[in-house]
């Protein structure tokens, strides 16, 4: 019976496994074997920390990153939380509207920011129309960090919202009834059911936000993240072996963070079991 | 019922995030339908841009469809199952395999594509059909169908239905259709939205993998925002907005609708 069962579950995963041995890890396996093999040899795989352009590539990305993932998760954890509990006319359609930017790749997205902080874009309108001048951050950091948050949000409100979806009303009906104040409610009730939610999204955002590159490449912002090196690597200077070698380091960087994030979650969920 | 001061406070917080979301998009949608956006709308309203980009992009449109129809029935046959596995024996196996299955989403897609082109480009039938594409879009997606559904899985105890429907006679493959999945049903969903969402508008691996005749919408996207008018990038976003949206939308409706049959219940 239970040797029966095994048979199936293997039977269900196998599929799954098979596609990622033949299209990614055999395919990971030889960039990893080819970023080893050009000029640079073993070397190139240093190059991250030794070569100051793609040490400041790497150091703006991870910046970049964290900043983005820590205010995504605030603004998605107060919409997302309160778009769950509260049931008031005009809310599935908020829903969508917040949902929406889900489905924009990066090029959009970067479009998204000219429309907002772009030479003609509104923001600049604005400061224009009260005398503070035209305003135009679109092809900086700031307008890399508008357009993360940007492609973050709708994806970390949908898991924290099916997150709350599970929360039990009674637990923080009887904190009410002890006594606790919101804020109470929230540090002690809400937060610690929806930290493994948050810790999982936060890592998600964090891996996402690493590896973009779509809109970096429409604001051809003057801040070289190092998606946007290992393109131009690759595509212009057709350095495959460099380009390999830094892809591989960033991919163990946020691999390494996503574990780390999943183990933290999984205890936190032990512990509230 | 009676609303707090807290409730309009959060309800202002969101309508401004939904603005931040928005905005931009209804000024693009303005674009793509105006004769000249740097003269402003009172240049005139038209239909020419769309025109234009039907003329230039109408295959990629249709391409990005049914690339992400065939990534999502390839992420729900392959990925719902193993998520299941990984949920039902949890381990230090599963929990290798499950590592191993959500690894793409920690690769940036650039180098995901790298390493395929450098795999598989010498098999030039393959290299240059959509198929190569659905296998970028396949590593892509798949962690994202597997991780909603697990989710969803370990958070209530299934495997207490299971056995009530084992100790009443359910064979295996019953209790996975008739117990499992129906239960599943709120990742499946919302894995299901976020798969082809993400498939149509997938550019990072497309823009490295495609070929002239694998061209998929964001790509498109990408080259008319470099080489076009302003007007034209805008219409043919308007174009992709009028294509998810009635998606979007629908798979919204099915995701509100289980969440009231489940509290009617």
């Amino acid at each position: 019976m239970r040797g029966r069962e095994n048979r199936n579950l293997l039977l269900m995963v196998a599929p799954a496994i098979i596609v990622g041995a033949a299209f990614f890890l055999l395919p990971l396996a030889r960039l990893a074997v080819v970023g080893a093999t050009g000029k640079l040899g073993l070397a190139a795989y240093t190059a991250v920390v030794t070569n100051p352009q793609y040490f400041e590539a790497l150091a703006s990305t991870i910046v970049l990153s964290v900043t983005v993932t820590v205010a995504t998760l605030v603004i998605a954890g107060i919409t997302g939380v309160f778009l769950e509990r509260n049931h008031f006319f005009g809310r599935e359609a908020l829903i969508s509207m917040l949902t929406l930017p889900l489905a924009f790749p990066g090029v959009v997205v970067g479009f998204m920011v000219i429309m907002l902080a772009g030479r003609t874009g509104l923001i600049g309108e604005l400061t224009t129309y009260f005398g503070a001048g035209r305003l135009v951050f679109a092809y900086s950091i700031a307008g890399l960090f508008t357009g993360y948050i940007y492609f973050s949000i709708p994806r970390v409100i949908l898991t924290i919202m099916a997150a709350a979806e599970k929360l039990d009303p009674a637990l923080e009906e009887a904190a009410k009834s002890l006594g606790a104040n919101p804020w109470r409610v929230i540090v002690d009730v809400i937060l610690p059911a929806l930290k493994p939610a948050l810790i999982a999204s936060g890592a998600v955002c964090f891996a996402t936000s690493m590896g973009a590159f779509g809109t970096a490449f429409t604001l051809a912002t003057d801040i070289k993240v190092l998606p946007i090196v290992i393109y131009t690597e690759f595509t212009l200077l057709a350095n495959i072996a460099l380009a390999a070698a830094l892809s591989m380091v960033l991919g163990v960087i946020t691999w390494a963070t996503l574990a780390a994030c999943r183990v933290a979650a999984g205890s936190t969920a032990a512990a509230a079991g | 019922m009676r609303r707090t001061p807290y409730f309009y406070l959060q309800l202002a917080f969101t309508l401004l995030v939904c603005s931040f979301l928005l905005v931009p998009v209804f000024m693009s949608i303005i674009a793509g339908l105006t004769e000249n956006f740097f003269v402003g709308v009172k240049s005139g309203l038209t239909l020419r841009w769309i025109g234009v980009v039907w003329e230039l992009y109408a295959p990629t449109i249709f391409r990005s469809m049914y690339i992400a129809l065939a990534t999502l029935a390839v992420t729900l046959v392959i990925g719902v199952p193993a998520a299941y596995v990984l949920a039902k024996r949890p381990g230090m196996m599963t929990r290798l395999v499950e590592e191993f299955l959500v690894l793409p989403v920690a690769i940036p897609g650039l180098a995901i594509a790298l390493a395929l082109i450098i795999t598989y480009g010498g098999f030039r039938d393959f290299r240059t059909s959509w198929g190569f594409i659905l296998v970028g879009h396949v590593l892509y997606t798949l962690p994202f169908m597997v991780r909603s559904v697990l989710a969803v899985l370990s958070s209530f105890n299934f495997q207490v239905l299971e056995e009530s429907a084992a100790s009443l006679g359910a064979g295996f493959w019953r209790r996975f259709f008739g117990i499992v999945l129906p239960n599943a049903r709120s990742g499946i969903v919302a894995g299901a939205l976020t798969v082809v969402t993400l498939s149509i508008g997938e550019f990072n691996l497309t823009w490295m993998m495609h070929t002239p005749e694998t061209m998929t919408l964001p790509v498109g996207l990408a080259d008319s925002y470099a080489s076009m008018r302003l007007e034209i990038g805008s219409a043919y976003t308007l174009v992709f907005f009028v294509m998810i949206i009635p998606l979007l939308v629908a798979l919204q409706r099915y995701g509100v609708q289980r969440t009231g049959t489940r509290k009617a219940a």
